[in-house]
């Protein structure tokens, strides 16, 4: 059976720099996988090229089966992925609302754009408090929200975060996970890149470890939470 | 009569006709941080174009704003056009090249024009046929044409125009997105080469016509008459803060009034030392001056929206 997402051989390279270095993936419909490890160890890369953002060297990404490879980046959302890139890459000159709008640029359901809209003011009473206010103006948690909501309210299938809780206070982080885990349990694919191992391996049901550009291995969350190798280097514990 | 009630009306309409080509360098600005240098050259072409349509027509015989308004409508599309053709050959290729590049090739683009619109309709001043009554009305002091008063309501709907579809519309909001963050806005599904386009096509529609209204006004044209104008809406739009729509308009409206009354009072104010031919060095004193105590313009970055 081929899987929801599937990358083989996946090579990505700047300039002379190889930060991915063939690597093979493998999710499957309606799961949450994260994706952990260090400093540089190339998540990033990985994410940006499953959503168009940069052109692989090598590879290949079949997503429900069809080639990804050479479709237009604005093509993608269509096809249903959304990414929340690093940073978060609100645009900081339009309002909140306006945010959330250009996360349903290709749909012409006005009536569900609506709905969805509303419901994500719903669970980010934040964002509806300043729907009118420039998003640039917002705190880095409040952006983070935004952004995921906006790639929300593109009612993508397969949702691709780039470390949502990137310099956020606890309490912050806690609520930023708790709506991925329940955008998760509605069904949503979620694919979670992270650098903060032990809450994303709380949240997932497998996490794949990346290292110099390459997947060390790939095992259920449970397993990586008891895997000696997994909390010595990840989990900041003595092994 | 009131001179300076009317050097300041003067200015207004004169204004109000940068203003409206400098919202094209804005928005292409806005969008791509590209100094579009053909845009004046694009007036140019629409005010050329118009000319030949009002000529056929009034040589046989129309007359009336009739005749005006279909030289305007067939010089839009022939605008849009050639400002897609521009982007397209000379911009797109050069996206990703470093930004010398594309300027010097808009400068190429500005010269081709010129050459070429002189093949087509020669190197002499061609004359606007004279196919208006043009009433005069008294205000105060001043008088203000018929003519003056169609450019300033035109150019008025045209701003405000640009300015709802920029913040009001999807294609507007997308743009926006396109000029704060072109890989997100991708992301969102915008086709940014299409929104690119579209600004370009916005920008010519509006240079269209700009060209055959400043034709209209001042009775000629010729193949070099976008580069001064285009230099002074430029100036327009850097002065009010490039990039800002807004600024565009208040920039263009200030330097239009500036130079009029310029003209009006420096050979008086000089006992004729300096004659009003020098309201150009006044307009360009200006942006100097604006530049040094706000390099972002009257409007520029903060406090209002960049296209
Ligand atoms: N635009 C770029 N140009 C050159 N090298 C880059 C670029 N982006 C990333 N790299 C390099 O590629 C490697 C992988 O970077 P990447 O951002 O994918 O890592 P990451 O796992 O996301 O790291 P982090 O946890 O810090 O976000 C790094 O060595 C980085 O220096
Ligand atoms: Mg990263």
């Amino acid at each position: 059976m081929s899987s929801f997402l599937e990358v083989r051989g996946l090579v990505v390279r700047y300039g002379g720099i190889e930060a991915v270095k063939g690597i093979d993936l493998d999710i499957h419909r309606g799961e949450l996988v994260t994706l952990i490890g260090a400093n540089g160890a190339g998540k990033t890369s990985t994410l940006n090229a499953l959503a168009g953002l940069l052109k692989p060297a090598e590879g290949q990404i079949r997503f429900e089966g069809e080639l990804l490879t050479s479709t237009p980046i604005h093509q993608l959302i269509q096809r249903g992925l959304a990414l929340v890139p690093e940073g978060r890459g609100v645009f900081p000159r339009l309002t909140v609302e306006e945010n959330l709008s250009m996360g349903a640029y290709t749909r012409k359901d006005k009536a569900g754009i609506r709905t969805d809209l509303d419901q994500i003011f719903h669970s980010f009473p934040r964002l509806f408090e300043r729907k009118h206010q420039k998003a640039g103006t917002l705190s880095g948690g409040e952006q983070q929200m935004l952004a995921i909501g906006r790639a929300l309210m593109g009612k993508p299938k397969l949702l691709l975060l780039d470390e949502p809780s990137m310099g956020l206070a606890p309490l912050m982080v806690q609520t930023i996970f708790s709506v991925i885990r329940r955008v998760a349990s509605e069904g949503m694919t979620v694919f979670l890149v992270e650098q903060n191992a032990r809450l994303a391996l709380q949240a997932a049901q497998r996490a794949y470890v990346m290292e110099g550009g390459v997947i060390r291995f790939n095992a259920s969350a449970e397993e990586c939470l008891n895997d000696p190798r997994v909390r010595s280097a990840y989990l900041g514990e003595e092994s | 009569m009131d001179i300076f009630l009317q050097q300041v009306i003067n200015g207004l309409v004169q204004g109000s006709l940068y203003a409206l080509v400098a919202l094209g360098y804005t928005m292409v600005y806005g969008i791509i941080e590209l100094v579009n240098f053909a845009h004046g050259e694009v007036v140019m072409v629409g005010a050329l174009v118009g000319l030949s349509v009002i000529e056929r027509m009034a040589a046989r015989g129309d007359t009336g704003w009739g005749v005006i308004a279909i030289g305007v409508l067939v010089a839009i599309p022939s605008c849009m056009a050639l400002g897609l053709g521009i982007e397209r050959i000379a911009y797109r290729p050069l996206r990703k090249a470093p930004r010398l590049a594309p300027l010097i090739s808009a400068i190429g683009v500005s010269i081709a024009l010129q050459q070429l619109a002189a093949l087509i309709w020669g190197r002499n001043y061609l004359h606007y046929p004279d196919v208006l009554a043009n009433p005069q009305f008294h205000i105060g002091g001043a008088v203000i044409t018929q003519v003056q008063l169609v450019i300033l309501g035109i150019t008025g709907i045209l701003m405000l125009g640009t300015w709802v579809i920029v913040q009001k519309t999807a294609l507007g909001r997308a743009m926006r997105a396109s000029a704060q963050n072109p890989s997100v806005a991708g992301l969102m599904g915008v086709n940014v080469d299409r929104i690119i386009a579209s600004t370009f096509l916005m920008g010519s529609g509006l240079a269209a016509v700009a060209g055959v209204l400043v034709g209209t006004y001042y009775g000629v044209g010729n193949h070099t008459m976008g580069f001064m104008l285009g230099l002074k809406a430029f100036t327009a739009a850097v002065l009010g803060g490039i990039g800002s729509l807004w600024g565009a308009m208040l920039g263009g409206l200030l330097l239009g009034v500036i130079e009029n009354l310029g003209a009006g009072y420096l050979s008086s104010l000089t006992n004729g030392a300096i004659g009003s031919n020098y309201s150009d060095v006044l307009a360009f004193l200006m942006l100097i001056g604006v530049l040094i105590f706000r390099p972002s313009g009257l409007m520029g970055e903060r406090g209002s929206e960049k296209v």
